[in-house]
């Protein structure tokens, strides 16, 4: 390890931390209103991700074209997340959250085993569009990678289309209204049962961006949601829940402090510790970094950052 | 009194019917237990594949003996291993337990085998624990010790003469056990050693600190997804050209090649089988692998398809007689053929075998896969040996 802590280095790290974190945002955006507005603990939020990534996976080589392909995937899968509002979570609104874990984790159930049917066990080749797989020059002494700008590029313009979408339009007043009061803002005449579908959709559609955009770095293989889930329930838990602003900074919040964690924490402690007592907590540490994070903001605010219910 | 008569010779005129040579032929039952669902499911597809490819060469009999297998999916997860287990000695009554996958789970599940007096067959799963104090006669491990594949690799670093490395693995006892097996052959600096969370996804942080630190070659062991999403974003991060990567046969097989695709072209990795192995068996395994299952066979479903070998050979050698456990156990340790040609076993159960050298290459056809470079060792048997108490097994 060089003695002083390059700023490209730090640069870079930030860079990564962002980049995960924005890809988080777009899978916890969608679990935050549908969790928010409808009050659904909807487990198989992950299944939607995997099932953008496994679409876009096939649908990319059919169109020839990475762009073409993930939009068609992206398309498909909202209309599936509209399909799936409609004839099962509808089902689920009014019972308590217990049923509601159990249906959606039997849907991932369902998914696993209907993607593993269709495609198969394996991991399917899904790969980086050849335009953007050469790093680009930032500075002097940073080069990045072209495809990690162009996730960090695609996060931000659907993060700020997003809050265009609901603190600037009338569909976005009714999520906002159907977040904090969903009995008053009914009454107020609210047609809440379609903001749910549409929500249900879009959120569903977030999820494929996600997988369509991460497919070229990470595994697109069976149960690829569930781990990511975790993350994102994270995310929705220190920013709040049914609230996207609160998604926004929860993601970021976990994707740079995660990589930073992981980055920087083992340096640190190799100056601070034994060698063999800082090669032990270094990893444990890192890898629980988030979840002190989480524990910590609960305590401070126990609803999030930012509450949707205030 | 009459009628119970009756019922005996009805019975006895029904018995000489249905056998007219005698005893019926036992049924052999296999409980093979794998993890089918989830991430590594390839792994556990690709053994059973590979076994029951095995099972149709030898006509559905091991032995001479008809089969019935049992499978039941383990999830990762030790504690439903456990139940499947614990279900198949109880009320399957099986007689040979194979196919885990992960050591996590085969350590939870072995002594409850070997205490019913079963023979566990283990076509993947090697953990050191077997091999040493804990080794049982009950176990047997047809494909390597945990750390073979990493120790071939740490001894190819070494004689490449790479001055620095940086390794990694994931932070659990097979991942700590690889880079240990790694380090007792490669005698250079390592600049670091990192170990990661079990199942991360996103490795830029690691790749960026590989970047600053400049090894001269790096070496990671990631099984499965996570072994797919260190190479791809290692490929993504433009160093496989800069710096080489050195991988187990596990990180670089068919199912990783698929999923990664091009970048993979020039990767070396140690494995002890190889496609090209020049043996009647091994050719006729992947060639019949691949008309039956439309890809290429990784290394897990050879081994998968020595388990059923063994199964055949030992059963074969006690002539179908399944009291005669010492002599089952004897004629398997002693040696038989395998994908590999011939191998033998040490008296911990694990194999002396070769170990080579592989290179992922490009096909003038688009196909991409792995072509044998070379032998980084004979004869090679695993570090634990000498700690197990068993006796010596001698021809």
């Amino acid at each position: 390890m060089p003695p002083e802590l390059p700023a490209s280095l730090v640069l870079e790290q930030l860079l990564n931390g962002l980049q995960f974190g924005l890809m988080l945002f777009l899978l916890a955006t969608g679990l935050t209103l549908v969790l928010g507005i409808m009050d659904v603990v909807n487990l198989a939020h992950g299944s939607l991700y995997m099932i953008g990534a496994y679409l876009a996976a096939t649908l990319i080589p059919h169109t020839g074209s990475f762009w073409a392909g993930a939009l068609l995937a992206v398309l498909a899968t909202a209309l599936l997340g509209v399909l799936l509002e409609v004839s099962v979570l509808r089902q689920l609104y009014s019972r308590d959250h217990l049923t509601q874990v159990l249906a959606t984790f039997a849907l991932i159930l369902v998914f696993n085993e209907g993607v593993r049917m269709i495609w198969g066990p394996q991991a399917l080749l899904l790969s980086v569009p050849p335009e953007l797989s050469r790093p680009v020059r930032l500075f002097a002494a940073l080069s990045y990678s072209a495809y990690r700008l162009t996730i960090i590029g695609v996060g931000l313009a659907l993060a700020a289309l997003l809050f265009l979408l609901i603190h600037r339009t009338r569909l976005g007043m009714w999520v906002r209204a159907g977040a904090s009061n969903r009995a008053m803002a009914q009454a107020m005449g609210v047609p809440i049962r379609q903001v749910f579908t549409l929500v249900f959709g879009v959120g569903a559609g977030l999820c494929a961006v996600a997988g369509a955009l991460l497919g070229p770095i990470l595994a697109v293989q069976v149960g690829m949601g569930e781990h990511i889930l975790i993350l994102a329930f994270v995310v929705i838990v220190i920013g709040g829940i049914g609230s996207v602003k609160g998604a926004l900074v929860g993601s970021l919040l976990v994707g740079i402090v995660d990589t930073a964690g992981r980055a920087f924490l083992p340096m640190l402690l190799v100056r601070l510790a034994p060698p063999e007592v800082a090669s032990n907590l270094g990893p444990a540490l890192a890898s629980v970094l988030i979840y002190l994070l989480m524990a910590l903001i609960l305590f401070i605010r126990p609803e999030g950052l930012f509450p949707a219910r205030a | 009194m009459i009628r119970r008569w009756l019922a005996g010779i009805a019975a006895g005129v029904l018995a000489l019917v249905v056998l007219p040579a005698g005893a019926q032929p036992r049924t052999i039952k296999i409980g093979f237990v794998s993890t089918l669902s989830g991430g590594g499911a390839a792994l556990g597809q690709d053994v059973l594949d590979g076994f029951n490819l095995a099972l149709r060469h030898l006509n559905h009999r091991l032995g001479g003996l008809p089969v019935e297998v049992i499978v039941a999916d383990d999830q990762l997860n030790p504690d439903v291993a456990r139940t499947a287990v614990d279900r198949m000695l109880r009320r399957d009554r099986v007689d040979f337990v194979t196919g885990i996958i992960f050591s996590n789970v085969l350590l939870a599940v072995g002594d409850l085998v070997f205490e019913n007096q079963t023979f566990y067959i283990s076509p993947n799963a090697g953990p050191s624990e077997y091999a040493g104090e804990q080794c049982n006669q009950f176990f047997i491990n047809v494909a390597w010790q945990n750390d073979n594949l990493h120790e071939a690799m740490g001894h190819y670093a070494q004689l490449k003469g790479y001055e620095t490395l940086f390794i990694l693995a994931p932070n659990y006892p097979a991942g700590r056990d690889a880079l240990t097996g790694f380090k007792r052959f490669y005698k250079g600096r390592v600049i670091a050693e990192v170990y990661t969370r079990l199942g991360q996804l996103d490795y830029s942080a690691e790749i960026a600190q590989i970047r600053a630190a400049r090894p001269k070659a790096v070496y990671a062991f990631y099984p499965g997804a996570m072994g797919v999403n260190f190479i791809k974003q290692y490929a993504e991060a433009g160093l496989m050209q800069q710096i080489p990567l050195l991988l187990p046969g596990f990180s670089a097989d068919a199912d990783v090649i698929r999923a990664v695709g091009k970048p993979m072209v020039g990767v070396f990795n140690s494995s002890h089988w190889a496609l090209e192995l020049f043996n009647p068996i091994n050719r006729r395994f992947v060639e019949d692998f691949r008309r039956t299952y439309n890809r290429i066979p990784a290394l897990y479903a050879a081994q998968g398809y020595d388990a059923a070998l063994a199964l055949d050979h030992g059963l074969r050698a006690v002539g179908g007689d399944l009291g005669r456990k010492a002599e089952f156990r004897r004629a398997i340790l002693l040696g038989f053929d395998t994908t590999r040609g011939r191998v033998r076993f040490n008296k911990n159960g694990y194999p002396v075998q070769n170990y080579y050298l592989r290179q992922v290459v490009e096909l003038p056809n688009g196909e991409i896969l792995n072509r044998l470079r070379g032998t980084i060792f004979r004869n090679h048997g695993d570090a634990y040996v000498s700690r197990c108490r068993l006796p010596d097994v001698r021809p």
